[in-house]
């Protein structure tokens, strides 16, 4: 698992449920309390093992917090930034799902996302299907997709089918608020 | 091509054009701008573009500066680059191509700004982008999605620019991190952790780099000290009472030496001294017997009162000459064994080199 995911998901407990959680989790999975690198890849055992210790630990079912991490994810500046390049809007943004793979690996080689297959349904409603790759990436995504609805200001339904790789979307309304502002240039005033 | 013959006209509005090519111009034969895209505009900030000369809007970098539209033409198909005359001087990769007057009956690029009734008149298009200058432009001008076409790959560009930059900032970090961890790991290896005084290794290290400073010249001496009646202390007082004592001895020799000195933890109850410098074999003496009386006072221990003495053998070697550290070591050991020999509690300092004055051989304490 790329370091990335576990630091983020460090990140995520810390930030949410304080130092005292992370440092009680990462003890637990022998994890040293600086936790992850970044740039270095580490065992996936050792990821379900963090999760199943923070699941535990905040009494929280495993997808859940997977679809928790998601949203937190979502809302860090340069991820949110790096997100938004992908659509002009929520509509648009959905559309280039399926490049979300690709344009994770131009951004770090080594970081391996499931295929995604987006299929349209009827009025609004898209199907998104994930496959070949860590099942938790499927609850994190409606996590993401969360926030990015609210960033746009359009109005979803999203959930996680039983089957665990398939996310169910209802677009609602695509301009129901009005969305945060995103410019082009980063470090623009 | 496949099939179609080069020489079909195809009829194009503004309009489409400028969607199509968002940072296109159209330029009469008289220089003056027809048509401009939208994108284009808004570099030109909101002076319009139309009916401007094109070349006094846009001057030619590479390969050259032209003053014509004649000459501007000679350049059809070749990779160019622009200068915008705004305040940002935007840079701008191009290429012109030209076109073909249509006539009336035929198909042809009906431009607007023609004169009234007039023939599409031909002239020169030039279509631009911006190269690798694009996050700079994109900030100036604060262009959007909406400014470029959906086949454009700028945006592409800038997410592959914003996604490097976060890359790097965390490997700069990763590396920083590695470095201190690795500055940390080497110091750890050099240092005896109950005293925080070099350990051995520390100290081979030292008597090397000294070596080489006495080849250049700067003399030094070799200072070994063996406690004495250490293992009672041990023994009737425990090992806790013991690392109290040897922490203090190492105390106290930080406190007789001199910052260029180096003092190191040897042995489980032996200290080595290098003092750096020139220094008399009275000087030395003087020295030894401070430590020696130095260690000789009660040491309070939490398991009682330690009372211990120490040997020293000393080695003096003088400028410019050189011996393996083993043979130094040697000198000193044997300076230390006649310490020990003749009754402890004494120093005991011999010449490196045989034919050196030999300086008193043997200093009790005084008093």
């Amino acid at each position: 698992m790329h370091g990335l995911i576990n630091r983020s998901i460090q990140s995520f407990l810390r930030d949410t449920y304080g130092d005292a959680l992370w440092a009680a989790v990462a003890q637990e999975c022998g994890v040293a309390r600086s936790g992850f690198e970044a740039m270095l890849s580490y065992d996936l055992a050792l990821t379900e093992t963090l999760l199943a210790a923070a699941s535990r630990h905040l009494d929280k079912p495993r997808a859940a917090l997977l679809e928790d991490y998601g949203a937190h994810l979502a809302s860090i500046e340069p991820v949110r930034r790096l997100l938004r390049f992908g659509g002009i809007d929520y509509p648009d943004f959905l559309q280039s799902l399926d490049e979300l793979p690709g344009r994770a690996r131009m951004a770090v080689e080594d970081l391996i996302l499931p295929d995604v297959d987006l299929r349209p349904g009827a009025a609004g409603r898209f199907a998104i299907v994930l496959r070949n790759g860590w099942d938790g990436f499927s609850y994190a995504l409606a996590g993401v997709l969360r926030t990015m609805a609210d960033d746009y200001g359009a109005l979803a339904l999203i959930d996680v089918a039983p089957d665990g790789s398939t996310l169910r979307i209802d677009l609602l309304d695509e301009s129901f608020a009005e969305g945060r502002e995103f410019r082009l240039a980063a470090g623009a005033a | 091509m496949d099939g179609v013959p080069p020489d079909v006209t195809y009829g194009l509005r503004g309009d489409v054009l400028t969607r199509l090519m968002p940072m296109a111009a159209v330029v009469s034969p008289s220089g003056h701008i027809r048509v401009a895209g939208p994108t284009l505009s808004r570099l030109h900030a909101g002076v319009p573009l139309t009916g401007a000369r094109f070349l006094e809007v846009f001057g030619l970098i590479r390969p050259g500066p032209v003053s014509s539209m004649a000459a501007l033409a000679a350049l059809a198909g070749r990779r160019l680059l622009f200068q915008m005359r705004n305040p940002a001087a935007t840079p701008l990769r191009g290429h012109v191509l030209p076109l073909e007057p249509a006539s009336l009956a035929g198909g042809g690029l009906a431009a607007g700004g023609l004169a009234a009734g007039g023939l599409a008149e031909g002239g020169l298009i030039v279509n631009l982008s911006f190269g690798i200058s694009a996050p700079g432009a994109v900030r100036d001008h604060a262009l959007t999605h909406a400014d470029f076409a959906p086949t454009d790959l700028t945006v592409e560009l800038l997410y592959l620019s914003e996604a490097k930059a976060a890359v790097t900032e965390e490997m700069k970090a990763l590396n920083r991190r590695l470095h201190e961890a690795h500055q940390d790991a080497a110091q750890r290896a050099l240092t005896d952790p109950l005293t925080g005084l070099g350990n051995r290794r520390a100290f081979d290290e030292a008597l090397l780099r000294t070596i080489a400073a006495a080849r250049r010249g700067v003399p030094f001496a070799l200072l070994h000290l063996d406690l004495d009646h250490f293992k009672a202390v041990n023994d009737t007082l425990g090992h806790g009472a013991g690392d109290q004592v040897i922490t203090a001895v190492a105390g106290m020799l930080k406190s007789e030496t001199r910052a260029g000195d180096v003092a190191a933890r040897v042995g489980g109850d032996e200290f080595a001294v290098i003092l750096a410098g020139q220094r008399t074999a009275s000087a030395i003496a003087g020295l030894c017997t401070r430590i020696i009386r130095h260690i000789e006072r009660p040491i309070p221990c939490s398991e009682g009162t330690a009372r211990i003495s120490a040997s020293i053998g000393v080695c003096l070697s003088p400028e410019g000459f050189e011996l393996a550290p083993a043979a130094l070591i040697a000198i000193s050991d044997a300076a230390l064994y006649e310490s020990k020999r003749n009754g402890r509690g004494r120093c005991t300092i011999r010449p490196a080199l045989r034919d050196q004055p030999d300086p008193d051989r043997e200093t009790p304490p005084q008093g």
